[in-house]
């Protein structure tokens, strides 16, 4: 398997995510916004961060990027694709998933562990996750809040592209436990064909028993 | 141009003396130009005009000191080539008049400060104090300089890990934003400010220069009145994302040897990095102003040099490198202007419209600003103050619940979760315990950090307050199992002229000093704010410290969560029962008299150096060093940290029994071990002359003092959780 991060001025987690990649044996390469070229892929990841300053409205600048086209290019032809956090962003900028990501619905920017419950795990990016399984990642943005019409949301739902839901320990899902306003609880989901995945939670984040938990390596090991 | 003359000098901030002396110095009335440099050169901000000789008393070597106080950041040696950077900034003046600005440019500014030296940031912690609760501009205040500390450090990618957050009323119309960063490199890869090869092309990158922030260092070295507000077009403007490219160009060029020196514009801009750089290589510096990058038209000289716009950097590169520098800078999207040269007139020349504007002799700025040993007053220790009546009836229970959920103690995942204390996925040790730990990354090794000072010891008596203040950065590295190197210090005070404020200032230097030798804990970097005064109400003294440690195997990282129930429960060093100045009397009871616990160095050290012996013996379970509220809150924050409840015995009476759990007594630690390592704990104390008090063991999620009262730890959770959100609900 061999990986690209996609490194946006502005990206701040394309190093955490290239650790992480590495660690679960998946040969990863860094890739400038303004090249013209993907290197040959299997998957490519848009890391965590504040892409072009998220100036204008988040991920909407990168998704016009130069790269972006060949991310596109490579998404049609059902290659890879996984945005983390302001990586989510740009996908849903570039219609490579649908919905938008909106503020907080305490306005406020929230880093801490969360917990997510696996609705989906027949995905390329969940297949080691067992389904109903509670996993503990971070998560730390502004815009997370997922939202999308009625009609949407069904049929998200219909297609089971909702693939992880903020939840509590034991995996209810509760407005009590959705930190964002996320509509549905939702933190993760995919697009129809099932090669572009977009989540909040920075599965980087907790792949090292030293760093309080290795459940986002699940994320990892699935894509091999 | 504005006529120059004494009046227009008094309202640059200058006296009449000072005036004077530019005008000697310089032969000749100064123009408008070399006026406003000489005002921001001398201010107190820059020049230290006050602090100076007193700050020349530290101590600031030790065998890990590579680089002490006078460049942009201190540099420590941490084994294997590799060394740690860092320094504490204050941004008090301009967050107050606009917090979120305010607070955002102190994060960026000790981030370039660091990155300048060719460290790559790793770590962000801060204190920040306000004025009380319910004054009307506080929760204003609070939201907007959370918010600006997390939109920089969040946006550029570098963890926020640790701080202090407080309120006290003496903070009403002057807030504190202290803000500290953490940075690594190789030895033999660190840049310094000083310049030197006549001819070198001196380079200026990162943003354009616009008109805000003209003044701001002046600003931060003046009272405030009723007008602070007109004062809000002196802050600056912070853009994290042109400072994230702008770190990443820096880095890049930094691989290459291209880099003579390298100065960011911090306070006074253009002015003091050209002069800092050139002064330092007892060399002159000459700038052509119109090649500067403006971001406004038709800008004048005056406010070109003294603009203090941010995510700007000055640098003398070797003669030929330009293109290969210009190719980076360009490839980040950012300014890369070649603005002029270093020269051997011992000058600075500045040139606009193909005019001389300034012409000054570089010594008259930096070692011929004045120096004042101003008046001072020393404090003796306070008269003792007895409690007795006042703890005589007091309950236990509703003593502890009262200081847990009051606001200086209770829970502040509310500020830190609005800070990303993750990226870089090396944050071992997070916000919430004794330290912060960062793993060196790539490396089994960590850094361990924490800022603290408790300003009602320092009001008390600042000697002891600020080696107080010494005392629990080197405790609370110490119970997360790191070896103390060396420290930073941000000295937030009055108004120097006035003799009782210089007093609080010289005895503070002088017990910091004292604390630092004894501990073998140089101050390497650090700055001064004066003047935090507004309508001549001064805050009390808060020399605010930021201590670094070596933790030299991350698998012997220790936390202050209990680890598991039927473990005992014991107390290092020795408990007096002294109240005054505690969380209890002072902000439960509300008595401000007295002096605050008495430094024992000795003792600090000799405990300290047992605790952190058993850390690496590996005989204990959980540590946390016992301050704010005595033994009993420390319990109470092992427990709410873990789940875990603790039952345990006091005797005596009742008054004795508060004496022994809320006394704030120093250099004594908590530490939770197992039954097994009891009897060997106990022989080596034994040798060792320490103090330990057994006083109970871990049990099943209820907090117990026996005899008295039970609660479960849910609950103190609860109470403990609720304020900042209380607080903030609308």
């Amino acid at each position: 398997m061999k990986a690209s991060v996609i490194v946006f001025p502005g990206s701040n987690c394309d190093r955490d995510v290239k650790v992480s990649l590495e660690k679960f044996s998946i040969k990863t390469s860094m890739v400038w916004h303004a090249d013209a070229k993907l290197p040959k892929s299997d998957l490519v990841v848009l890391p965590g961060g504040f892409s072009y300053g998220d100036y204008l409205r988040c991920g909407s600048i990168a998704s016009k990027s130069r790269i972006m086209k060949e991310v596109i290019a490579h998404s049609k032809k059902g290659g890879l694709v996984m945005g983390i956090c302001n990586g989510f962003q740009v996908l849903v900028e570039s219609q490579l998933l649908p919905g938008v990501l909106i503020r907080n619905i305490n306005l406020k920017f929230i880093c801490k562990n969360i917990t997510v419950k696996v609705i989906n795990n027949k995905t390329n990016f969940t297949s080691k996750t067992s389904r109903n399984s509670v996993l503990e990642i971070p998560i730390a943005h502004n815009e997370g809040n997922y939202f999308a019409s009625k009609d949407l949301i069904n049929e998200l739902e219909d297609n089971n592209q909702i693939i992880l839901q903020y939840c509590d320990l034991t995996g209810n899902i509760t407005e009590q436990c959705n930190p964002n306003g996320s509509i549905k609880n939702i933190a993760g989901i995919i697009n129809k064909k099932g090669n572009v995945f977009g989540l909040m939670p920075h599965p980087e984040r907790a792949s090292d028993e030293l760093l309080g938990g290795m459940d986002g390596s699940l994320i990892f090991k699935s894509l091999k | 141009m504005q006529k120059v003359n004494q009046e227009l000098a008094i309202k640059h901030g200058l006296t009449a003396e000072e005036y004077n002396k530019i005008i000697k110095l310089m032969g000749r009335n100064p123009n408008l130009v070399e006026l406003g440099i000489f005002s921001a050169m001398w201010n107190e901000h820059c020049s230290y005009k006050s602090s100076r000789i007193w700050l020349q008393t530290l101590p600031t070597k030790n065998k890990y000191v590579i680089q002490g106080p006078g460049e942009n950041a201190g540099v420590v040696d941490f084994g294997d080539d590799d060394v740690v950077i860092f320094k504490i900034e204050s941004h008090n003046h301009p967050s107050y008049i606009e917090p979120y600005q305010g607070a955002a440019t102190g994060v960026g500014g000790i981030l370039r400060d660091v990155f300048t030296m060719g460290a790559r940031p790793v770590a962000n912690l801060n204190s920040i104090r306000f004025g009380s609760p319910s004054h009307e501009k506080t929760k204003y205040l609070l939201n907007g300089v959370v918010s600006g500390i997390g939109g920089y450090g969040n946006c550029i990618g570098v963890p926020t890990v640790g701080g202090e957050t407080e309120f006290d009323e003496c903070y009403n119309g002057n807030i504190l934003v202290n803000a500290m960063n953490i940075g690594i490199a190789k030895k033999n890869k660190v840049f310094y400010s000083i310049a030197s090869g006549v001819g070198n092309p001196v380079v200026y990158v990162g943003s354009k220069t616009g008109r805000d922030g003209i003044h701001g260092a002046t600003m931060a070295s003046a009272e405030f009145d009723e007008d602070s507000e007109s004062k809000k077009p002196t802050v600056q403007v912070g853009d994290p994302f042109t400072e994230k490219l702008l770190l990443e160009a820096c880095l890049e060029l930094m691989k290459k040897k291209s880099i003579v020196s390298i100065q960011d514009m911090g306070a006074a801009g253009l002015t003091s990095s050209s002069i800092e750089m050139a002064s330092k290589g007892n060399l002159g510096i000459k700038i052509n102003l119109n090649l500067i990058p403006c971001r406004e038209n038709n800008m004048t000289p005056y406010e070109i040099i003294l603009s203090e716009s941010q995510e700007r950097m000055l640098i003398v590169l070797k003669k030929g490198k330009e293109k290969e520098a210009r190719k980076i800078f360009e490839k980040w999207g950012l300014d890369f202007a070649i603005i002029g040269q270093l020269t051997n007139s011992k000058k600075l020349e500045l040139e606009f419209n193909k005019k001389i504007v300034c012409n000054i002799p570089i010594h008259s700025l930096g070692d011929n600003a004045p120096k004042y040993k101003r008046d001072y007053i020393t404090y003796s220790y306070p008269k003792t103050v007895n409690h007795d009546s006042a703890i005589e009836e007091l309950n236990i229970k509703d003593s502890l619940i009262k200081i847990l959920s009051h606001h200086n103690y209770s829970n502040k995942s509310w500020v830190w979760e609005q800070y990303d204390h993750m990226v870089m996925t090396d944050t071992i040790q997070k916000p919430g315990g004794d330290a912060a730990v960062v793993r060196y990354h790539g490396k089994n090794k960590g850094i361990a950090a924490t800022v603290d000072c408790v300003p009602r010891y320092c009001k008390a008596h600042p000697k002891s307050g600020a080696m107080q203040a010494v005392c629990e950065t080197w405790r609370n590295l110490i119970s997360v199992g790191a070896q103390p190197i060396a420290i930073t210090n941000c000295l937030n005070f009055g108004n120097p002229e006035k003799k009782e404020i210089m007093g609080q200032f010289v005895d503070s230097i002088n017990g910091m000093k004292e604390a630092c030798e004894a501990l073998d804990y140089p101050v390497i970097s650090g700055n001064v704010s004066l003047y935090n005064e507004t309508n001549g109400v001064a805050i009390y003294p808060t020399p605010t410290i930021g201590g670094v440690g070596l933790l030299k195997n991350i698998n012997n990282m220790m936390t202050f969560t209990f680890k598991n129930t039927e473990n005992v429960i014991v107390v290092i060093g020795e408990t007096l029962g002294h109240l005054s100045q505690s969380a209890l009397i002072y902000d439960v009871i509300g008595d401000k008299e007295g002096p605050p616990p008495q430094i024992n160095l000795k003792k600090e050290k000799k405990n300290g150096l047992f605790v952190s012996d058993l850390i690496k013996d590996k005989l204990v379970n959980a540590v946390h060093d016992i301050s704010h509220g005595g033994i009993i809150v420390t319990l109470a924050e092992m427990c709410m940290a873990s789940n875990i409840g603790v039952k345990i015995k006091v005797s005596g009476s009742n008054s004795d029994k508060i004496k022994y759990l809320f006394s704030e007594d120093q250099a004594r630690y908590l530490i939770e071990i197992s039954k097994k390592s009891l009897e060997k704990i106990k022989t080596i104390a034994n040798a060792k002359n320490i103090k330990i008090d057994i006083i109970g063991k871990t049990q099943d999620e209820i907090f117990e003092v026996e005899n008295h009262f039970k609660i479960s730890v849910k609950e103190l959770k609860t109470k403990n959780e609720s304020w900042f959100k209380n607080y903030n609900k609308n």
